[in-house]
């Protein structure tokens, strides 16, 4: 039982970060590989405004840093990737790349390499909880598993009912032809940086509150990356079934063979499925020869 | 820059081929007469820092083969550049294999890796291929890192420095002449690719892979041929940067490595050979500058803690600079540079 609730929970965290991934590619056809760099930045954002007296509950605190995270990614499309509309995707890719690592230094500098708490600074408690015999969750990963499901609902529900949603659809089908409808391109990326930066900072925030915030997050943000492609790029329903299997084949493996497979595990998956069936299980397979 | 042909600007297109061949020959031979009597007066510090930027060049030079003229894109390069290195020590530690068998040995494991990497690219383009490439990176590294603990420990391997013919290679300057020679060796092989049918099936297949097979090019062979070399390049570079280092260990062949050598090839000027050595030599001595600078700075005891986070950081955005406001590169500078002086000296 501990497996499967372990799974879930893995499997959420992967949802999560792996949305983000599928919004900006669905929309621009960019492969953003600072996803988990701009989690990273969510997540150290909340450890600073957490520090901040002024605000006074935590909750106040945690809605600051998602918004200054929305900030961030509206900021990182407006400011340089802006910039890269029209070059080849590859260079898009590489700058994404470069600004990565760019994050990486920048967080060291800023908040320093040590490990950081912000769920002591917050004062938030982190039980564990019993849901079934022998079988125990951490609060934070059920609210975890609840943010994960609400967001999934709040982002489906946009797609396809909102009408910037509708834009964003109709820009990822064909950004020239939505142009010419009158859809303003820039703020469509704009937005979908947004949503993206702040989807993925929630996850950040999350993991940070439940086992603390070093960089090495990044790598948690990579491994979502194989999930997003296993369910297809473009496919927002994907991202949560190639959360599920990459998630659980990771914790199977782990717990019955070696832990040091973690780390390549959601690789290997890639590569199998790269061979298979490149553009994933839900994605369109015309998107692949657009590349 | 306008797109109009200025006249002078037409009449030093027209003079190009002769006053450039001669330039070109000048610079060579100024390059060599530094290169031969740079150990006579460098410190050790310095020919270390020069060993760095030769095996650098020749990883730069490999990828350039791969990305800059087939146009295959790779984020596994510190995969290849591992599994050299780690075949190297293997060898070395198990079967006390020398010098001249490992770096074979060596290029002989890229060019069978370089298939499987290359594989994906027949089905694959573009960020796809990408993203496979990085996969097999953390699968390589992963093997690296089991057998690390099948031995026993996360030491790493040791390794004792080689020797050529009866002379032990273990002093900077006799480093500095083996590095010479490869990357001239590297430099003369990825030359000889770039011109040969091979090379020109790879432009096609760069261009376009359409028109390419139309023209009778088989894509798919081209492909896996550019792979083959350009990795089993690497592989040795791997393998030389094992036995200069005396030591191998999983840890040094990060992501970060691969995004610095697809550094080196941007910054230096992408489908150029001149581009790869510009790239290494200026990625190698980023992080000396950076150090420099920072000693210079107030409060330089406060910083020393976390270089390597300026490191990232300044690193990152010369990259994002060169993307997004030069990007052919310091080589395209050099380029627009030149032509600007040369018109300025004909125009009365």
């Amino acid at each position: 039982m501990q497996i499967v609730l372990n799974i879930l929970v893995l499997g959420s965290i992967y949802s999560l970060i792996s949305c983000g991934y599928v919004i900006i590619y669905k929309v621009s056809r960019v492969l953003n590989l600072a996803h988990g760099e701009l989690m990273m930045v969510g997540a150290y954002l909340l450890l600073t405004t957490a520090s901040a007296g002024w605000l006074g509950s935590p909750l106040a605190a945690i809605g600051l840093a998602l918004v200054l995270s929305l900030t961030v990614g509206i900021l990182v499309y407006v400011l340089l990737m802006r910039r890269m509309t029209g070059e080849s995707v590859l260079a898009a890719v590489l700058t994404t790349i470069a600004l990565g690592i760019l994050i990486r230094g920048a967080v060291v500098l800023l908040w320093s390499a040590q490990h950081h708490y912000p769920a002591t600074k917050l004062h938030i408690a982190n039980p564990s909880i019993e849901l079934f015999q022998n079988a125990k969750l951490s609060l934070i990963s059920l609210i975890l598993i609840g943010v994960t499901v609400a967001t999934y609902a709040a982002l489906f529900a946009f797609m396809r009912f909102g009408r910037w949603g509708l834009r964003m659809r109709a820009t990822g089908q064909n950004a020239l032809l939505a142009a010419q409808r009158g859809v303003n391109l820039h703020a469509v990326y704009a937005l979908a940086w947004g949503i993206s930066t702040f989807t993925g900072a929630v996850a950040g925030m999350l993991i940070a509150l439940d086992s603390g915030l070093d960089s090495t997050i990044v790598m948690i943000g990579l491994k979502a990356f194989p999930a997003a492609l296993v369910g297809g790029l473009d496919s927002l329903a994907g991202a949560i079934i190639g959360s599920i299997i990459i998630s659980a084949s990771e914790v199977i493996l782990i717990q019955h063979f070696n832990p040091l497979l973690s780390d390549a595990v959601p690789f290997l998956i890639l590569i199998a499925m790269l061979v298979i069936r490149p553009w994933g299980l839900f994605g369109t397979r015309e998107e692949l020869d657009r590349v | 820059m306008s797109d109009q042909v200025h006249p002078t600007q037409l009449s030093t297109v027209m003079l190009q081929p002769a006053s450039r061949s001669a330039r070109t020959i000048f610079v060579s031979a100024l390059l060599a007469v530094a290169i031969i009597i740079f150990p006579f007066f460098a410190t050790p510090f310095h020919l270390d820092v020069a060993n760095q930027i030769l095996l650098a060049s020749i990883g730069a030079l490999s990828l350039m083969l791969l990305t800059g003229f087939a146009g295959q894109i790779s984020l596994g390069h510190a995969g290849l550049i591992a599994a050299g290195a780690f075949t190297a020590g293997i060898l070395s530690k198990e079967a006390g294999a020398p010098f001249w068998i490992g770096i074979p040995a060596a290029g002989a494991t890229g060019g069978l890796l370089g298939l499987i990497f290359g594989l994906p690219s027949l089905r694959l383009r573009g960020v796809y291929l990408a993203v496979s490439t990085l996969a097999l990176h953390f699968i390589v590294v992963y093997a690296g890192g089991e057998y690390e603990n099948l031995v026993g420990g996360s030491g790493g391997i040791l390794i004792p420095p080689p020797s050529l013919w009866g002379l032990k290679i273990n002093t900077g300057k006799a480093w500095y002449v083996l590095l010479v020679a490869g990357a001239i060796l590297a430099f003369l092989v990825t030359w000889n690719v770039v011109r040969s049918r091979t090379g020109r099936a790879f432009a096609a297949v760069h261009g376009r892979e359409t028109v390419a097979a139309a023209l009778g090019i088989n894509v798919a062979r081209t492909k896996l041929t550019a792979f083959v070399i350009s990795s089993s390049m690497t592989a040795i570079a791997g393998a030389l940067f094992a036995y200069y280092r005396g030591f191998v260990s999983i840890e040094a062949f990060s992501l970060y490595l691969s995004i610095q050598y697809i550094a080196m090839i941007i910054i230096g000027g992408i489908g150029t050979l001149p581009g790869a050595f510009l790239g290494a030599l200026f990625v190698t001595l980023l992080p000396y500058l950076i150090e420099t600078v920072v000693a210079h700075l107030p409060g330089a005891q406060a910083m020393a803690g976390s270089i390597f986070a300026v490191n990232y950081a300044a690193f990152g955005l010369v990259m994002i600079v060169f993307l997004v406001f030069e990007p052919s590169g310091l080589v395209g500078l050099w380029r627009r540079l030149e032509r600007r002086l040369l018109i300025g000296r004909q125009s009365p």
